[in-house]
């Protein structure tokens, strides 16, 4: 079986400065060669060999579950690309400024003939420092962007200042604590810290405490979109937490935008890992705990609406 | 009724194919005439004559090629530099459309020397004089089929197929059904319609009723499927074997089990009917190639697998059924001739 082809999704906002990004990515001397599938063809310069023109055409999967849908478009593309492997060694999606990006995330775990191929790297999102203030309040898909991000990069940060730098970055964690995040000016951010991440790989989600626990921070809440997590110090009963997680997911797949966790099981000593996108979900057993190592049982959900009450008791039943 | 007469298994018939080294790729196969064609995803055309000599067409240079389909005289691709390119079996090539670089994502050739494409939303049919008509449907297209006879298009995008009259003004008819429908197929007879879809299952149409069929149960997506040549069997890719269909009678396979031939421990990912008997032959995803007569069931050996070839992705049946021609993935093809 011939090594995947690593996927990075680009998103956000409109004028946040994806294409620059893109462009930088593109012309960094790294000596990789990627296709790059964008939806604004012709409109700004990409400076590389192999553009593709999408459509971004979503469409629900006929399978009974209502919120998966996925981009036929990038199915279509990823089989036309695979027949000249060899050409490019990464593929860049970038997407419009108004794109929810759970259906290009989707697309990558429910297309088998995708995922034979391809693996999703990290969704990385640019926002600009100076409007997202704006766009949180009157774009739900600014939300949705960040709230799917794995790294996330805080862009036109020279047109604020500090205190209003901190206030953004402030409502970013409010939404989604645990994506990387990069203050940047013109999308100046170094090629290793938006692509080679696998953020959707199991065997690198090591740890979900959040990265933003430095110090001077005063907590945000935004009323619909928020992460919520808990701990239990010790192991989990995989016969209850198994159905738990599945019949959350079942039931409120279409609020849950992202979900991680790292699980002790009962009498199994390796740990349990386990990530999701909406109804989607992928676990399985990682490496062993160490001897050093306190086995607990943590998980997240990023999401909208979300009942912090009611997943925290359902969790802390599973406790073994 | 048939040229065609098997031995009984485990008869192999490996040593009357002569190996093709295509080199890349291997997007479809044709016999254009006595002419043996092979379209490369590198933009090449392979072409062998009767005599055994090969000569090379460069339909889409400096790109590649993403579909192809072929009408007996002509081998149609579509490539990645937005080209609709037909290459005739003395190697000439004519552009019959082109889309500004945008990836042509189906074609599919018709009676009289008509030819279709699609990019993206856009839909294309141009007829044997070279007339263009366009329709834009209400999703991008993935399948494109002509019916076998009159100028007919039958176009599969999201949430069903529609049957379009490219000279008529007339709106065209919607076959719904929920979902996304990749290739699509036209029985012999007008009668059927069938879709292969993303949820490994196929979806049929009775006409004009727009009767329902679904085929389910494949483990994967359908990509191949190929009528027989009295039209009453769909022999269909997606499987550990070959899934034949029964199209007798006016309800199609509804209430009927498909035949299943060829099983194996791989999956089936190109089949192609003999144009003269019940024997279809199986492209496998680990490169072996085998006949199966629908009578007996009975199989002959073409190529043994061999996982450094890759899947079959090309199979093709001269018109007297006497020579098959096959390609892999990975760039691996031959021509079976029949003993006489």
């Amino acid at each position: 079986m011939s090594e995947k082809i690593p996927v990075t999704v680009l998103t956000g906002y409109l004028g946040a400065g994806k294409t620059t990004l893109l462009n930088r990515i593109l012309t960094e001397p790294h000596g990789k060669k990627f296709a790059v599938i964008v939806n604004e063809f012709g409109e700004i310069g990409i400076d590389n060999d192999l553009v593709v023109d999408a459509d971004e055409e979503v469409f629900e999967m006929n399978n009974g579950c209502i919120c998966c849908t996925v981009r036929g478009d990038l199915i279509r593309i990823i089989e036309g690309l695979m027949k000249r492997k060899g050409k490019f060694d990464a593929i860049i999606v970038e997407t419009t400024g108004l794109a929810d990006p759970a259906p290009v995330a989707q697309t990558f775990f429910v297309d088998q003939d995708v995922q034979d191929a391809t693996r999703l790297d990290a969704v990385v999102t640019v926002v600009d420092a100076k409007w997202l203030k704006d766009r949180l309040k009157d774009a739900p898909e600014a939300k949705n962007q960040i709230a799917f991000a794995d790294v996330i990069i805080l862009n036109k940060t020279d047109l604020v200042s500090e205190g209003e730098l901190k206030e953004v970055e402030a409502q970013i964690r409010a939404i989604n604590p645990y994506a990387k995040l990069h203050r940047t000016q013109r999308s100046a951010v170094s090629i290793a810290d938006v692509m080679d991440r696998n953020a959707f790989d199991l065997d690198r989600i090591l740890d979900i405490e959040p990265d933003f626990l430095e110090e001077g921070h005063h907590h945000h809440h935004d009323e619909e979109m928020q992460s919520v997590s808990f701990r239990i110090p010790g192991d989990v009963d995989p016969e209850k937490f198994m159905p738990w997680v599945q019949d959350l997911t079942q039931r409120e797949g279409p609020n849950i935008l992202r979900c991680k966790g790292i699980l002790a099981f009962k009498n199994e000593p390796k740990r349990f890992v386990f990530q999701g996108v909406h109804m989607i979900l992928d676990g399985d057993v990682q490496r062993d705990w160490k001897p050093d190592e306190k086995r607990e049982s943590k998980i997240v959900f990023i999401g909208r609406n979300l009942d912090r009450d009611a997943i925290e008791k359902g969790f802390l039943a599973t406790a073994a | 009724m048939s040229t065609f007469t098997p031995t009984r298994p485990p008869e192999s018939l490996s040593k009357n194919v002569a190996p093709i080294d295509a080199g890349a790729h291997v997007l479809g196969a044709a016999f254009l005439g006595g002419t043996a064609a092979l379209a490369l995803v590198d933009g090449r055309i392979l072409l062998l004559d009767e005599d055994g000599a090969v000569s090379e067409a460069v339909a889409h240079p400096d790109s590649g090629a993403l579909v192809c389909a072929a009408d007996g005289r002509r081998l149609v691709t579509g490539g990645d530099d937005g080209r609709v390119v037909a290459t005739s079996a003395g190697g000439e090539i004519e552009t019959l459309g082109d889309e500004k670089g945008k990836w042509i994502d189906a074609v599919a050739c018709g009676p009289d020397g008509a030819v279709a494409w699609s990019a993206g939303k856009s839909v294309k049919a141009r007829d044997g004089k070279g007339r263009v008509k366009q329709w834009t449907p209400p999703s991008s297209v993935r399948g494109l089929v002509f019916a076998a006879k009159g100028y007919r298009l039958a176009v599969a995008h999201n949430n069903g197929a529609s049957l379009w009259f490219p000279n008529t003004d007339a709106k065209p008819d919607l076959l719904e059904w929920k979902g996304s429908h990749l290739d699509v197929m036209w029985s012999p007879n007008g009668r059927f319609v069938v879709t292969s879809m993303q949820e490994n299952q196929l979806h049929g149409w009775g006409l004009p009723e727009k009767q329902h069929m679904r085929m389910s149960g494949y483990p994967a997506k359908t990509r191949s499927m190929s009528w027989s040549h009295d039209g009453l069997w769909l022999a269909t890719s997606g499987a550990d074997a070959v899934i034949v269909w029964p199209f007798q009678g006016e309800k199609g396979p509804m209430g009927k089990a498909p035949r299943e031939c060829g099983v194996r421990p791989a999956k089936v990912s190109a089949v192609a009917f003999h144009p003269k008997a019940l024997v279809v032959a199986a492209g496998y995803e680990d490169g072996c190639v085998l006949l199966c007569r629908m009578t007996d069931a009975s199989e002959l050996l073409v190529r043994p697998a061999d996982q450094a070839g890759g899947a079959i992705s090309a199979l093709a049946w001269d018109s007297g059924g006497r020579r098959l021609l096959f390609g892999s993935r990975e760039g691996a093809a031959g021509l079976l001739t029949l003993p006489v």
